[in-house]
């Protein structure tokens, strides 16, 4: 149980940096923070304690001997997903630091809204 | 060919092209274009061939569900398709005009065509992990998309839109995540026969939560609205059409309804939510748009007010309110698309979006001009045109449930009367500004727009006049089947774990 409020206070301490800070490289790493929350918290999910690796090498060895594979399976989409994000975020920051010459969000106000 | 066959070919033939565009486009730009049209058309066939049989089960890698995924075809999925692949192949003739002035061409289209394989998959699978993955290949693809033409502004919105539908990304994952905690299974046939079993807990409730945030941000209801009246006016025009019509549907109001009716059950303190989300998005959208100068973000505005009719709709939980939601969807899909291309056109003409410099295009636009007309008549509610039927249907399912919320029904059905009348205000202002009036002299050379993007304008048009003219018609085809479809949730379950099977489901966690 303790595990479960640290991740999720690592998912609202990711959450305040996006939410709340004005530097752009900042906001990256609040989201990138909280993608691994959630990706911790899909480990926690699948780990049973003195779990063996899902691999099964005799017929008689109960299934509840295992941790549970699926939610690393669903990770390595989740990492994968993080990445895509992560290369897309960093080369709007490169582009956005070219024209405006600053990370702060302050000084990035040619929008109305 | 066999409907089985069909479903992943409505995935798989766009993600395809994703990848041959490119390398076409490394001979002639010409020749991505070619392709990009080709999958349109072909995605129409296979949408319109998906209505005529719409339910069906495609295994993939024929694993039994709910062990593997599987792709599920209904009515309400056929309506999704069909809308997503007519509106994209008015978009991508429309691009094929309007996209001259850009390099990388390819690649434009190469996104275009990911940003569709998304929303497909999103309409069509029945594993809920599986939702998030093609949820992200469509908004991940959208993010560039709006950062297209690389000004300040656009990569400022992208960068925006990003960061806000990012953190709904994750508030989704989490909630998946806990969901399969809770039941250990991703099939959202199986989650539902699951939750819907067992009383509501403390864990199902944060879900839901996670969800109404992780939706209503992509779906720009009004706490979550902030980056919609940025990303949609900075991306070119047909990307514009695209996000307003299409993204906000598929990624967020289809998956409120295919979740809460599926999943989920819409009634009490949800039933409560989602009503206020849709009201407060109608009311505040429709009072930001009326003082707006700026064509697009006056449109993008307009956007997030009528969502919340639609999310009003879902959120009255009855099956008239449903069928008004979808229809409405339906409807803004094509009126919205049409005045975002229609803005494209004035904007690539006249070289600005300043309501206030606009003027009298009525005598050198006459196509522009005419369409724009029949959009914003259709978007106001103005009888025979579609916007009217759908809106008439919401206000009737809110007086209509009276009966369960009392008297606060017929506040509902005034505030949305109010916010129909709003939006006329809003579009005799844009009538007044850009079709009718003087001429400014500055403008006195403007030209109409290349056939290319007028035929798109037209079709869009004619389906706005036909989807109000023949509402009926409309209604008992497409829309009735699929608010059936989408309250049914024994028949999807039935269908998508049938019990002659069920002896070899052997889930749960231990």
């Amino acid at each position: 149980m303790v595990l479960y409020v640290l991740t999720m206070a690592i998912f609202l301490a990711g959450l305040y940096a996006t939410m709340a800070k004005k530097n752009i490289m900042k906001i990256v790493i609040g989201m990138l923070i909280m993608d691994y929350a959630v990706n911790l918290m899909l480990v926690l999910i699948g780990y049973r304690r003195d779990g063996l690796p899902p691999i099964m090498t005799s017929p008689d060895e109960p299934a509840s001997a295992f941790v549970d594979p699926l939610p690393q399976a669903l990770i390595v989409t989740s990492i994968v997903i993080g990445l895509a994000m992560t290369a897309l975020m960093a080369a709007l920051c490169v582009r956005l630091y070219q024209r405006y010459g600053t990370f702060d969000t302050l000084h990035m106000r040619k929008l109305k809204g | 060919m066999d409907n089985f066959q069909l479903l992943p070919l409505l995935i798989a033939v766009p993600l395809g092209a994703a990848f041959i565009i490119p390398l076409a486009g490394r001979l002639r730009d010409e020749a991505a274009e070619a392709i990009a049209l080709l999958v349109g058309v072909a995605l129409v066939v296979f949408a319109a061939a998906t209505i005529a049989a719409p339910a069906s089960v495609y295994r993939m890698g024929k694993w039994p569900p709910p062990f593997g995924i599987v792709i599920v075809g209904d009515a309400l999925s056929s309506l999704m398709l069909l809308l997503i692949a007519v509106l994209s192949l008015c978009v991508i003739i429309y691009a094929l005009g309007y996209m001259k002035r850009f390099t990388a061409r390819p690649k434009f289209y190469t996104l275009l065509m990911l940003m569709i394989t998304g929303m497909n998959g999103v309409v069509l699978t029945g594993d809920i992990f599986n939702l998030y993955v093609f949820l992200e290949i469509a908004a991940i693809s959208s993010y560039a998309l709006v950062a297209f033409g690389t000004e300040d502004q656009e990569l400022e919105a992208a960068f925006k839109y990003l960061v806000l539908s990012g953190v709904a990304s994750s508030f989704i994952l989490l909630g998946i995540a806990l969901l399969y905690s809770k039941t250990g299974t991703l099939n959202m046939a199986h989650l539902a026969k699951l939750i819907s079993g067992a009383p509501a807990d403390r864990v199902v409730q944060f879900v839901m939560a996670l969800f109404i945030a992780g939706f209503g941000l992509k779906a720009a209801m009004v706490p979550f609205h902030a980056w919609l009246p940025d990303a949609h006016p900075s991306a070119p025009a047909p990307i514009s059409a695209m996000l307003s019509g299409l993204l906000i549907k598929a990624l967020g109001v289809y998956a409120i309804i295919r979740i809460f009716n599926g999943i989920f059950t819409v009634s009490g303190t949800l039933s409560t939510i989602l009503i206020t989300m849709g009201l407060l998005s109608m009311v505040v959208g429709v009072l930001l748009a009326v003082g707006q100068w700026d064509f697009k973000r006056l449109l993008a505005y307009h956007s997030i007010s009528q969502m919340g009719y639609v999310v009003l709709g879902i959120g009255l939980g009855t099956p008239l309110g449903l069928a008004g939601a979808i229809f409405h969807m339906v409807n803004h899909g094509v009126f919205k698309s049409l005045l975002f291309l229609c803005s494209g056109s004035v904007e690539r003409s006249t070289g600005t979006r300043n309501l206030k410099e606009l003027g009298g295009l009525w005598h050198r636009m006459p196509v522009t001009s005419t369409t724009c007309s029949i959009a914003s008549l259709s978007i106001s509610g103005v009888p025979p045109f579609n916007g009217f039927w759908s809106k008439l249907l919401i206000i009737v399912a809110a007086v209509q449930a009276a009966s369960t919320l009392g008297n606060v029904a017929y506040v509902i059905a005034g505030i949305t009367i109010f916010v129909s009348f709003m939006t006329l205000v809003s579009f005799v202002k844009v009538q007044k500004y850009v079709i009718f009036g003087k001429l400014p002299e500055k403008l006195a050379a403007v030209k109409e727009a290349p056939v290319r993007m007028c035929v798109s304008l037209v079709v869009l048009a004619a389906l706005c006049v036909g989807l109000g003219v023949f509402s009926q018609v409309a209604l008992r085809k497409l829309v009735v089947p699929a608010r059936d479809a989408a309250l049914d949730k024994t028949a999807y379950i039935e269908r998508v774990l049938p019990e002659s099977e069920s002896q070899t489901v052997m889930l749960g966690k231990q």
